[in-house]
């Protein structure tokens, strides 16, 4: 049987083809990067449910507000830079001298680590309707360093790694173990509002 | 010194090309892969602030987007230079976010309802009293996983 070659095919154009789907890819899809802080919006109370003062205690609560003007106060304090809340902060939840004005540790039992001290600490972040968000997202950024500091010192303390390098199970150990409670206390504003 | 005679004409010699269409074909598949398709028109400018904290959004299918903003230079004059709310592809009032919400969650499956994250697309220029309506309104409608988009800062 006499074999019949097969034309070749001219695949000079494939290049043109091909850069012709690239550039449709490159003009309809962006490569934007979803990244930020995430947050969990305490829910709505019920409205029939009377509004309980949430006793918790004093001591384990610090209140960070951003004014108005963005200055930002932790406690009575006026904050001037961001080394100075961090340290407050950290101060706060650590309360490395058992200090009885400072949120108490309360002995937890974790499982995979075992007993633990665990902070009872809130950080409570107030702002004004005024306050630029960028001040806002500042503040937010430097109350998660300051956890994540924490938890870095605790995880080379307990690990003798970083946080970030430890597999997924341990840092959820850590996590409990320092817990990162930031609660966005309701506007005073919007009590206000909803009235109307 | 034959050796040296140059044979036939001068000019460069035809360049193989035959691998190009592979090379493209390769930077169409990254580009495929790593991007994703744009969602409608931005109508209000965001430049997001700058975190050093910020973590990756698991699920980006499972989030929706709300940007906050002055709206673009083409809408000021019927929009005004006060930050709006874009939801989908238009303005959208404190009002309508419920609706957005619910209608989100109408395209989710029933086992991810649970996991659908608000993503707040805001400019670092707003005020926050917008921001704590839509915060407030997104707890109504329960609505509590939210992430502040934030862009990459130096520490």
């Amino acid at each position: 049987m006499a074999s019949k070659k097969t034309p070749s095919i001219n695949g000079g154009s494939l290049a043109d083809i091909a850069f012709l789907m690239l550039i449709f890819f490159l003009m309809v899809t962006t490569m934007d990067s979803e990244k930020g802080l995430s947050r969990r919006l305490p829910p709505m109370p019920d409205k029939n449910q009377k509004v309980e003062d949430i006793k918790v205690n004093r001591r384990n609560i610090i209140e960070v507000k951003i004014s108005r003007r963005d200055m930002v106060f932790a406690g009575e304090d006026y904050i001037t830079d961001a080394g100075q809340l961090e340290q407050i902060v950290k101060n706060f939840l650590t309360n490395p001298t058992n200090d009885p004005a400072l949120p108490n540790k309360v002995e937890q039992d974790i499982k995979g680590f075992g007993k633990c001290m665990v902070s009872k600490g809130v950080i409570s972040l107030q702002n004004d309707r005024g306050t630029s968000y960028k001040k806002y997202m500042e503040v937010q950024n430097i109350l998660v360093k300051t956890i994540n500091d924490i938890r870095d010192e605790f995880s080379r303390v307990h690990f003798g790694k970083k946080y970030a390098d430890l597999d997924e199970d341990t840092q959820s150990i850590i996590r409990k173990c320092v817990p990162q409670q930031i609660s966005e206390s309701e506007p005073l504003e919007v009590g206000k509002k909803s009235r109307r | 010194m034959g050796k040296f005679i140059k044979k036939g004409k001068g000019g460069t010699p035809e360049i193989n090309t035959a691998s190009l269409p592979d090379i493209v074909f390769m930077i169409l598949m990254f580009f495929m892969v790593s991007t994703s398709m744009r969602k409608g028109d931005r109508l209000v400018n965001v430049k997001l602030p700058a975190a050093t904290e910020i973590a990756k959004l698991e699920r980006k299918d499972l989030s929706s987007y709300i940007y906050i903003g002055t709206p673009s230079q083409q809408y000021q004059n019927q929009f005004g230079t006060d930050a709006r709310i874009q939801l989908n592809d238009s303005f959208k009032n404190i009002d309508d976010i419920r609706d957005f919400i619910a209608s989100e969650r109408e395209t989710l499956s029933e086992s991810d309802r649970q996991f659908m994250t608000v993503s707040l697309k805001i400019d670092e220029n707003t005020k926050m009293g917008i921001v704590t309506d839509v915060k407030q309104s997104l707890r109504r409608c329960s609505a509590l996983k939210i992430m502040y988009a934030a862009r990459q800062g130096d520490k």
